[in-house]
């Protein structure tokens, strides 16, 4: 069972119906930690700011059981924008600490102001370990951005795909089971479909 | 982009904004544009304006819910709260018209709050008898100001892109008004989404490859066969328009 965290920010519909799309149909929309206790795999998504998020995440009581199934019990855990970020140490953005998963930390674009923040758009990845765990082979990638501070690795080995923008960033992350993607794949079409389908199966 | 027009929760389409016939249920059309190379969609609501009616958070929500794509959304946008409710539900770009003439203050404030490029000023004109081009609102209200004075005004509200779309060629397959386009293009530094007209791949590529616009909005030809003919819901294939990455 997949389990959607509601923590009261975004809207999740989008990923429930992608994962429906790619006949995945044992998900679930929870906030209650006996339902996440369950899960097989967990998807943390989210919209907005740091500090925001992590208090939505204590507010729910989540913090505990995330990291159970996260570190202890080790289930395929993947992080969608302000997701992934929350498994970083920190952010630029607030004061609270993350769920500090990665030894990586949550940066503002540093970018000269030809390139406007937020980057909001279409764009390429890099696949920097050469993992075919989510991507097929020979086929050209791109997915949906929408974000002004991102993910910045201390440790190389912790980078799954860069993105160029201004310079390259490392826009998606993975350690064992843990995977924080920083595009949205509910909303890339079938780049993003890929993505679930993969995910669904680990 | 394919843009979607939305009547009493029915998906329509119209000819110069008039004449709205029935084409389908949208949740339908949106699945299969899902399947699709859609880089983004746009959904009008153009009743909502017009009847001082309230937005259909419902339709809204049932639509965001189905979109494996960027969502732009306009159709009776008159608060702040609006706004937050619809980028709340999962749309990516909230547009306006009427609220450029009734509050651009709501505009600024919303540019403030959620970024320039989350909102988009939609502008709809027509070229009168004279030939000179007139701008309209959604709400029947005439604007009496000269383009190039209304145009500074929407860019002073800090949005991030511009909808042009041309009335007179709305609906009718006859391409895109590229003397409009090219005309309105040089008064402004963000990027315009051109509108009206589109009835072929040729069309496209004439906005894309022979203006430094970035962005078209076809209507007719992504949910009709050929022109005076059936319903069929459809989207080019990305190689058919982009000529080299």
């Amino acid at each position: 069972m997949i389990v959607i965290v509601d923590y009261g920010l975004g809207n999740l519909l989008s990923i429930k119906n992608m994962l429906k799309r790619v006949s995945e149909r044992n998900v679930i929309i929870s906030s209650k930690s006996e339902v996440i206790k369950k899960a097989t795999k967990i998807i943390l998504p989210g919209v907005g700011a740091f500090d925001n998020g992590m208090k939505h995440l204590e507010k729910y009581a989540l913090v505990d059981i995330l990291n159970k199934k996260a570190l202890i019990e080790k289930i395929p855990f993947l992080g969608i924008c302000l997701g992934m970020q929350l498994m970083t140490k920190r952010s630029d953005e607030g004061d609270l600490p993350g769920l500090g998963w990665f030894d990586a930390n949550t940066v503002k674009f540093d970018i000269d102001h030809s390139l406007k923040v937020p980057h909001m758009g279409w764009n390429n990845i890099k696949n920097k370990k050469n993992d075919n765990l989510f991507l097929k082979k020979n086929k050209k990638y791109r997915f949906y951005f929408v974000h002004s501070y991102h993910v910045k690795c201390n440790n190389y080995n912790d980078i799954l795909y860069t993105t160029k923008y201004g310079y390259e960033f490392h826009s998606a992350i993975k350690k064992d089971n843990l995977i924080g993607m920083q595009f949205h794949p509910e909303k890339s079409l079938h780049f993003g479909m890929d993505i679930f389908k993969s995910f669904a199966k680990l | 982009m394919p843009c979607l027009l939305i009547k009493n929760k029915r998906l329509v389409k119209t000819k110069k904004f008039k004449n709205p016939s029935y084409i389908g249920d949208p949740i339908n059309a949106l699945k299969i544009y899902n399947e699709k190379e859609v880089d983004e969609l746009v959904l009008l609501d153009i009743n909502a304006s017009k009847s001082n009616s309230n937005i259909n958070f419902e339709l809204i929500t049932d639509f965001a819910a189905e979109c494996f794509m960027p969502l732009a959304y306009g159709g009776g946008v008159k608060t702040l709260s609006d706004f937050k409710k619809l980028y709340r539900l999962g749309i990516e770009k909230v547009i306006v018209n009427t609220l450029i003439f009734d509050d651009s203050e709501v505009i600024k404030a919303a540019v403030h709050n959620y970024g320039s490029q989350s909102v988009i000023v939609s502008i709809d004109v027509t070229k009168n008898k004279n030939g000179k081009y007139e701008i309209h609102s959604h709400s029947k209200r005439k604007n009496r100001k000269p383009i190039e004075d209304f145009i500074k005004h929407t860019l002073s509200l800090g949005i991030g892109e511009i909808m042009l779309t041309s009335i007179d060629r709305e609906g009718t397959w006859r391409g895109y008004d590229l003397e409009l386009l090219d005309y309105v293009n040089k008064l402004v530094d963000i990027p315009l989404i051109a509108n009206g007209g589109c009835g072929n791949i040729n069309d496209l590529k004439n906005v894309l490859y022979g203006t430094n616009i970035q962005a078209a909005a076809i209507g007719s030809m992504a949910v009709y066969q050929k022109k005076d003919t059936g319903v069929l819901i459809k989207f080019p294939k990305r190689e058919q328009i982009i000529v080299n990455e």
